[in-house]
């Protein structure tokens, strides 16, 4: 592990109770939904990483507990390190708090992760769809969301058809 | 007969101010059909006569789902869906999604292919930066910018086309590697590049840069603070012409990048002309990082000798059983990656691409999400167009230079 990183993993471990984990050089700390916004908070005031590269999650149906993975890619300009915080959540009534106040940049990327996963962010200042209309039934990138394919429509059955198919309103 | 829908506006209560409801501040649609928004972007203005009040970007008239899409799809094949993704950094995407797969099934890749690589993604910056460069002008009705710009631009889709046969959506760089060599013309074709593009800038120079009429328009516009910046995740030329320093090209070199000789433009002023000038600057260093990669092309093969995961020549496939088994498996099925993930950044044209890549031992993704620069610096507008008029809002637009492709996904 890189020497910058290892005294952050090392407090993370005795602060947070966090586990960690090393993949292809890159480091994956493990926090719970209540500590998420406590540990941005230290990695930005105290270990200068300032900016939010990525946030996105992972569905790991049909798991149930944990679903979801949200992740918090963070980038050191300062430093020139990167590091990846996990927050594992149920299936039930997925719930993280909203990191809105330590990153800004996380309000859309969080409204991008309620519309394709349906992960909501407690205490969100504007919690609407980003990409999705509004009238969107479920979460695109869940992995029990069928990827969609048009229904192909022939003489004998296209009536039938036509009647269930979704069309822009007249 | 159709019938016209009343917006509803109870949903943007949070976001406009008071004054919207009692009639004193105007809402007004600018988009999905305006030509200054660079594609399909619907902003909502509050306006007070011409002054910006608020501004609500609404996005997602492009979204073509395709994370999802490459989720069912071999690594091979979802590569073709990165190049839809950011429409003016075609090469720059296949080379981030290829260097995450290298990363992520631990894949060398020769010399040779990381310099046509590097020499490719430059030139595409220069495509990326020249399309800019010509709507901007456009937007700020310097039209004849927009002719000069798509001059040199063909030439280069014209060496694009030379290498890969196609003009825009290439797939030339290859996990571990590229699809072939460049052919011979090749080389010719770009120093003929090199030698006259110098010229042609100063001629942009000598267009834009010192206009009065530009200056005017440009000067103090958009003032964006590398605090603000850095909240708003804003990365590539815009974070650079507010002050800091960020280039993953320079920061964390890939591609051997660290074996060039180029600077990184940065100004500190943070406002729309130093947007401007930071782009200009580009595309001189762009083309330095060309010639110098041109001048070392080291000689040698251009795909990994990996067969785990490359095809074996045509040659092999005659001579040897193996070679015939791996042909046949790594077509029909792809090639397995290994459990875990990865994050893999890229300097392009307009910030840091980032992709996230997760493998589950089989031989499509499990999930790609691309962090996309776009999407992080339009955030940052409804900040700084407060206050501002609506002439400058398009000239702030223009220059942060966004794709709604790269927004949307």
């Amino acid at each position: 592990m890189d020497n910058i990183l290892e005294p952050i993993v090392k407090s993370f471990q005795e602060k947070f109770n966090a586990t960690y984990e090393e993949f292809r050089g890159e480091v994956h700390i493990f926090v719970t939904a209540e500590q998420i916004i406590e540990a941005l908070t230290l990695l930005r005031d105290k270990h200068e990483f300032e900016l939010l590269s990525a946030l996105t999650a992972v569905d790991y149906w049909p798991q149930q507990s944990p679903r979801f993975h949200v992740i918090y890619q963070l980038s050191s300009i300062a430093k020139n390190v990167t590091v990846q915080l996990r927050v594992p959540v149920n299936g039930d009534q997925p719930r993280v708090p909203t990191a809105t106040r330590v990153y800004e940049v996380a309000n859309w990327r969080e409204r991008e992760l309620l519309d394709m996963f349906g992960i909501e962010f407690e205490g969100h200042p504007d919690p609407r769809r980003i990409l999705m209309p509004e009238d969107t039934e479920g979460h695109p990138l869940r992995k029990d969301f069928p990827l969609g394919y048009e229904e192909p429509q022939f003489t004998f059955n296209f009536e039938e058809i036509d009647l269930r198919k979704p069309y822009a309103k007249e | 007969m159709s019938q016209i829908e009343e917006v509803n506006y109870e949903q943007y209560k949070h976001l406009v101010s008071e004054r919207a409801f009692t009639g004193e501040t105007m809402l007004l649609n600018m988009g999905p059909q305006h030509p200054s928004t660079h594609g399909v972007l619907r902003l909502l203005l509050e306006l007070d006569g011409e002054t910006v009040v608020n501004c609500i970007p609404d996005i997602g008239f492009l979204h073509t789902g395709i994370e999802k899409n490459m989720e069912a799809k071999t690594y091979a094949k979802a590569e073709v869906m990165t190049d839809r993704l950011d429409y003016m950094n075609t090469v720059g995407n296949n080379l981030a999604y290829c260097m995450a797969v290298e990363k992520l099934v631990d894949l060398d890749v020769p010399p040779r292919a990381q310099a046509i690589r590097v020499i490719l993604t430059e030139i595409q910056r220069i495509i990326s930066h020249l399309v800019w460069i010509g709507t901007f002008g456009l937007d700020l009705n310097a039209s004849s910018m927009f002719m000069y710009a798509f001059r040199e631009r063909e030439m280069l889709l014209d060496i694009l086309e030379l290498c890969s046969g196609q003009r825009m959506m290439t797939t030339f760089i290859r996990p571990g590697g590229i699809w072939r060599d460049v052919p011979v013309e090749f080389e010719t074709a770009v120093r003929d590049f090199i030698k006259i593009f110098p010229k042609r800038i100063d001629e942009y120079e000598a267009l834009l840069t010192k206009n009065p009429i530009l200056l005017d328009r440009l000067v103090g516009i958009g003032k964006l603070d590398v605090a603000t910046a850095l909240q708003h995740g804003v990365t590539g030329p815009s974070l650079r012409a507010s002050g800091l320093n960020w280039d993953l090209r320079k920061a964390r070199p890939y591609m051997g990048y660290e074996q060039y000789d180029f600077n990184v433009p940065v100004r500190t002023e943070g406002d729309t002309y130093a947007r401007y000038i930071v782009h200009v600057e580009e595309l001189r260093e762009s083309l330095k990082i060309v010639e110098q990669a041109l001048n070392k092309l080291p000689m040698g093969p251009v795909r990994s000798d990996n067969r785990k995961f490359m095809t074996p020549p045509r040659s092999e496939i005659g001579v040897s059983m193996e070679a015939l088994i791996h042909h046949f498996k790594l077509w029909t099925e792809g090639f397995p990656a290994p459990k875990g993930s990865v994050y893999s950044a890229v300097e392009s044209p307009r910030g840091e691409l980032g992709l996230y890549l997760e493998g589950d031992g089989g031989p499509k993704p499990y999930r790609v999400h691309l962090r996309t620069p776009s999407f992080d610096n339009l955030s940052v507008l409804s900040k700084i167009v407060k206050g501002t008029l609506v002439a400058d809002l398009v000239a702030i637009l223009a220059s942060i230079d966004i794709v709604l492709g790269d927004i949307d996904r």
